[in-house]
């Protein structure tokens, strides 16, 4: 286990670095850093300062060393459009977007898998077929479709939720939340849901498709031919074997859960990270694209670590050292 | 072997017919079998994949899944019908009444779970007992299956156990609450050969103690030779001959049979080459008409060819084959070795 | 010539009588998907002769006609069955267009992806070893990325790289580059899966042996194997293709507002959504998810038809 997870930290370690190359390529060669640091009317001198200053005269090799040095430490440079260090612009936006995006894992995990079980189980009933086809709509709406369908009912229309912002947020440790006030609550809501619905389909779908593959199973059929009852047959074992796989996906998902935020958060102007990549993008803000892109990969790495012991935990087939104990006929 | 039949069977299978329903229409998969096993009797059946073996079992068990389904006939369990009972009562008889053993036991056993766990939700499921009670039961029968050191290897987990010794976990899993009658599925094709017999030898050892009639589905005969009682010969989803296993091997009746048992290899005689049956069994879609077997038999005359027999009692057993009616027992083409085959049963 | 009508004759015959046709005569979902994709692709073919107004026909714009409600509604006008927007652009006719370009990005961009990983996964696949790796792992890398973010950094990449002179005119390829460079990885593994299987058959083999170059070989006797799942996963990723092509178009950096598509033309609308100007919103809205679930739909079909044990 130790060397697994050793391994495992490699590769993280590999993956990181490659991500750095690619958002370093990025800062170096997409536009060119020193015109778009300066102001329009900057002279020569202050640009040769500038470019000194940067480094950008070392040669490459050195210049990603001091890149993967400063990013390490958390310095990604200075934002070229609203002159701040990117740091800071990423550490006050990171709690507004892991705030909804663990809030949308848990809504679309505790719907998501219920719904997933219940329609592998009674594959004939018309809720089944109902809510098959419900999730086919499900995957078939973009997100920011229903975000926009969302303001409209209920800001527009109904005038009961708040359309753009975080409402209240509370400063804890330097961490802002908006889970402490009713206002921060009531703008949580929607983009929640609006995050989460095309992952509870997919949740969805995935335990449905998983729990249907487990249950024609030989092990599944035999529990029956013990005569088990159905619910020793489903949740004792069926079930578990089918979250297995589920938990791979659940971490997946997170990922693709900030991926998915960018748009969410564009919709509803929630002041997270995927908004200030955007508002980067249209304004090619370079250092604030490779810093978002390494942070991203970061917790991807982090949490594909975390799935990968997950998977010791439940899987007794990886906990134990198997062919240290098992014996011949 | 003759002294089962007087009692009453505990398994009687009669006019059994299953069809699965396709968008051509109804197929017929088994058609008309019956069949008894006498208390403690191990009855073999045989035949080559697709005759319909296992799906005789499944449908005895009552796990027959669509588009499955028993079109027709009965089947009785100590006297008592279940062929149609609902599905929450072929439920309790499962695993109390009927055990069963699978072809793979690498498949058999959850993976996730000790089999410890899986031994004692099965007899907690069938007995009244406690936890305590149904691990020390569960120890026991690890120990009757001859897993050494059952109080440890309770506690491990299926991925710790090699094919043979979790092929024994399945026995147990299968007897855990005494059941009257196993269907034993192919229950050592997927092992190694040198394990094969040990697992005959344990199954056929504990029925005996236990008393418990087993129905053995499997396509090689030498496991038939070592372990059945009496021999049911399948083909095409029909019954071709019945009859005790010494008269079977020596003197199969059936052309079929004959042809099954000069495909057999066997060390002890030299034999310049084996015999195989001209080409194959015929597809569900495709079964001719008359005797299924006739276009293979080397023997079928006009008759095979229009009529389809019925099993037609002979001796101690019975064959369906126009032969055997007119008297004419066909050409005999056994060969010495099969006296090999039989040797422990006498 | 009476041969050749007798064998369109048989092969149509044979298409009729096919399990393919039997589940889809039988899914009557199945059927209205089709329908709806045919008729979104023949509206959006023939957009420039059924819209009733050119929308990009500056002259022919009136702000009288702005913001318009649906022809049904109070202060509807006939002429604009769908109502207008705040430029006084009919929607119905903007909508045709900004459907046909969806769906143009969508094949196109689905045409390159299924080129490139249907390349990629064979040359794995056959020639093995370090090439093999390669691929694969940057196919690793590349699922395990979000199809949107991977799409928004190539996009953002190829905007920053282009001088801003023909970034306009670049954009629609731009858009095909991101989205195809995005999605090849599912039709790499599945050719390269399939191929592995096929390639140690006795056929492949065979035909090795009576000499056959190993190009030839995978010509005619592996791709027409693995035809089948990928047009499972082409069909899905149409889906996936014109929903990735929306939401960039939505977050500003796809298609612009003077050649919108229907992710375009769903940015301009919630602009209006706090005026109660709804329809601006709405109908593009309603025509994207009706395309999207139309080809979902069909996918999930074929994927079932051609797959029948997954049932």
């Amino acid at each position: 286990m130790i060397a697994f997870l050793i391994r495992r930290l490699l590769q993280g370690a590999l993956v990181m670095l490659t991500v750095a190359f690619i958002a370093f390529s990025m800062f170096r060669f997409v536009g060119d850093p020193v015109t778009n640091m300066l102001p329009q009317d900057a002279t020569l001198e202050q640009r040769t300062e500038l470019q000194e200053r940067l480094g950008l005269n070392d040669p490459l090799p050195l210049q990603f060393g001091h890149f993967v040095t400063n990013a390490v430490q958390g310095d990604f440079g200075i934002s070229y459009r609203n002159q701040r260090p990117v740091s800071d612009l990423i550490a006050e936006r990171l709690p507004a977007t892991m705030e909804m995006v663990f809030a949308a894992v848990v809504l679309s995990l505790v719907i998501g898998i219920p719904m997933g079980v219940y329609t592998a189980l009674r594959r004939d009933s018309w809720l089944s077929h109902l809510l098959q086809g419900v999730s086919l709509a499900g995957i078939s709406v973009p997100t920011f479709v229903t975000g926009i369908l969302l303001i409209l009912v209920f800001s527009v229309w109904l005038n009961w939720l708040p359309s753009f912002g975080r409402g209240d947020v509370v400063e804890i440790g330097g961490w802002s939340t908006g889970l402490l006030t009713v206002s921060g609550i009531k703008a949580l809501i929607m983009p929640v849901i609006t995050l989460s619905l095309f992952q509870i389909t997919l949740i969805m779908r995935l335990v449905r498709a998983e729990m249907l593959e487990v249950l024609k199973t030989d092990y599944i059929r035999f529990a029956r031919a013990r005569g088990l009852t159905n619910r020793a047959v489903h949740f004792g074992h069926a079930l578990r074997n089918t979250l297995m796989p589920v938990i791979t996906i659940t971490g997946l998902q997170i990922g693709a859960l900030i991926a998915f935020a960018i748009i969410t958060e564009t919709v509803f102007q929630w002041p997270g990270m995927g908004l200030l990549f955007m508002q980067a993008v249209s304004f090619v803000d370079i250092p604030v694209m490779s810093a978002y892109l390494v942070m991203v990969s970061l917790i991807f790495v982090v949490i594909n670590t975390i799935v990968d012991m997950l998977y010791f935990v439940v899987d007794p087939r990886l906990r134990v050292d198997a062919g240290k104990n098992t014996t011949g006929a | 072997m003759t002294e089962h039949n007087n009692t009453s069977p505990v398994l009687d299978v009669h006019d059994l017919h299953i069809e699965f329903d396709t968008r051509h229409g109804a197929l017929k998969a088994i058609d008309g079998i019956s069949l008894q096993i006498a208390p403690g009797e191990i009855l073999g059946v045989v035949g080559e994949s697709g005759a319909g073996k296992s799906l005789t079992g499944t449908a005895i068990t009552g796990l027959l899944e669509s588009p499955g389904r028993i079109s027709g006939g009965e089947i009785r369990l100590e006297g008592q019908r279940i062929d149609n009972l609902s599905q929450d009562e072929l439920r309790r008889l499962r695993g109390r009444r009927i055990g069963a053993i699978f072809q793979d036991p690498l498949t058999s056993l959850n993976p996730l779970y000790t089999v410890g766990r899986q031994l004692i939700e099965t007899i907690r499921t069938h007995l009244p007992m406690n936890r305590a009670q149904a691990r020390q039961r569960a120890i026991e029968l690890l120990a009757e299956v001859g897993l050494p050191a059952p109080e440890t290897r309770i506690d491990q987990y299926p991925h710790q156990f090699s094919g043979g010794m979790r092929q024994r976990v399945v026995i147990a899993l299968a007897l855990c609450a005494d059941p009257k009658l196993v269907i034993a599925d192919e229950p050592t094709t997927a092992l190694d050969v040198s394990v094969q017999a040990q697992i005959i030898t344990v199954l056929k050892r504990l029925c005996r103690e236990h008393g418990t009639a087993v129905m053995l589905v499997t396509h090689d005969m030498g496991v038939i030779a070592e372990a059945a009682d009496r021999v049911a010969v399948m083909y095409a989803g029909r019954l071709v001959e019945v009859g005790p296993v010494a008269d079977v091997i020596k003197h199969a009746k059936h052309p079929y049979t004959q042809g099954l048992m000069n495909s057999i290899p066997t060390i002890l005689h030299d034999v310049e080459r084996l015999e195989q049956i001209e080409g194959s069994m015929p597809r569900l879609t495709a079964i001719p008409e008359g005797c299924a077997f006739n276009p293979r038999c080397p023997h079928a005359f006009e008759r095979c060819r229009v009529e389809r027999p019925d099993l037609i009692a002979v001796d101690e057993g019975a064959a369906a084959c126009w032969l055997v009616e007119e008297g004419a027992t066909p050409p005999p083409q056994a060969r010495a070795t099969a006296d090999t085959l039989v040797d422990h049963h006498d | 010539m009476s041969t050749v009508t007798q064998r369109l004759n048989d092969d149509w015959r044979r298409f009729i009588d096919s399990d393919l046709f039997y589940s889809f005569r039988r899914s009557p979902i199945t059927i209205v998907a089709f329908v709806v994709v045919v008729t979104l692709i023949l509206a959006a073919i023939f957009a420039p002769w059924i819209a009733p107004h050119d929308p990009f026909d500056v002259s022919t714009l009136s702000l009288l006609n702005s913001e318009l409600p649906p022809a049904w509604v109070a202060g509807g006008d006939p002429a604009f069955l769908l109502g207008t927007d705040g430029q006084g652009r009919d929607v119905l006719s903007a909508l045709l267009y900004g459907a046909r370009i969806s769906i143009l990005v969508g094949l196109a961009s689905v045409a390159f992806a299924m080129t490139l990983g249907v390349c990629l996964g064979l040359l794995a696949a056959y020639v093995g070893g370090t090439v093999d790796a390669l691929i694969m792992r940057i196919a690793d890398v590349m699922i395990s990325f979000p199809p949107i973010l991977v799409a928004l950094l190539i996009n953002g990449v190829a905007r920053g790289v282009l001088p801003p002179e023909m970034q306009h005119d670049a954009v629609i390829f731009v858009l095909i580059l991101a989205i195809g460079l995005t999605t090849w990885v599912q039709y790499a593994r599945t050719v390269r899966g399939s191929t592995l299987v096929e390639k140690n058959r006795e056929y492949v083999l065979a035909a090795r042996v009576i000499g056959l170059r190993s190009r030839s070989i995978m010509a005619k006797h592996i791709l027409p194997n693995v035809i089948g799942p990928i047009l499972v996963v082409a069909t899905v990723n149409l889906a996936i293709a014109i929903l990735i092509e929306a939401a960039l178009s939505f977050l500003g950096v796809g298609m612009p507002p003077t050649e919108p598509s229907l992710g375009t033309l769903i940015r301009i609308g919630n602009e209006f959504l706090f005026s109660g100007v709804w329809w601006v919103v709405i109908f593009p809205s309603a025509v994207l998810v009706l395309l999207v679930l139309s080809v979902n739909l069909l996918g999930d079909w074929l994927r079932d038809a051609l797959n029948p044990k997954l049932r």
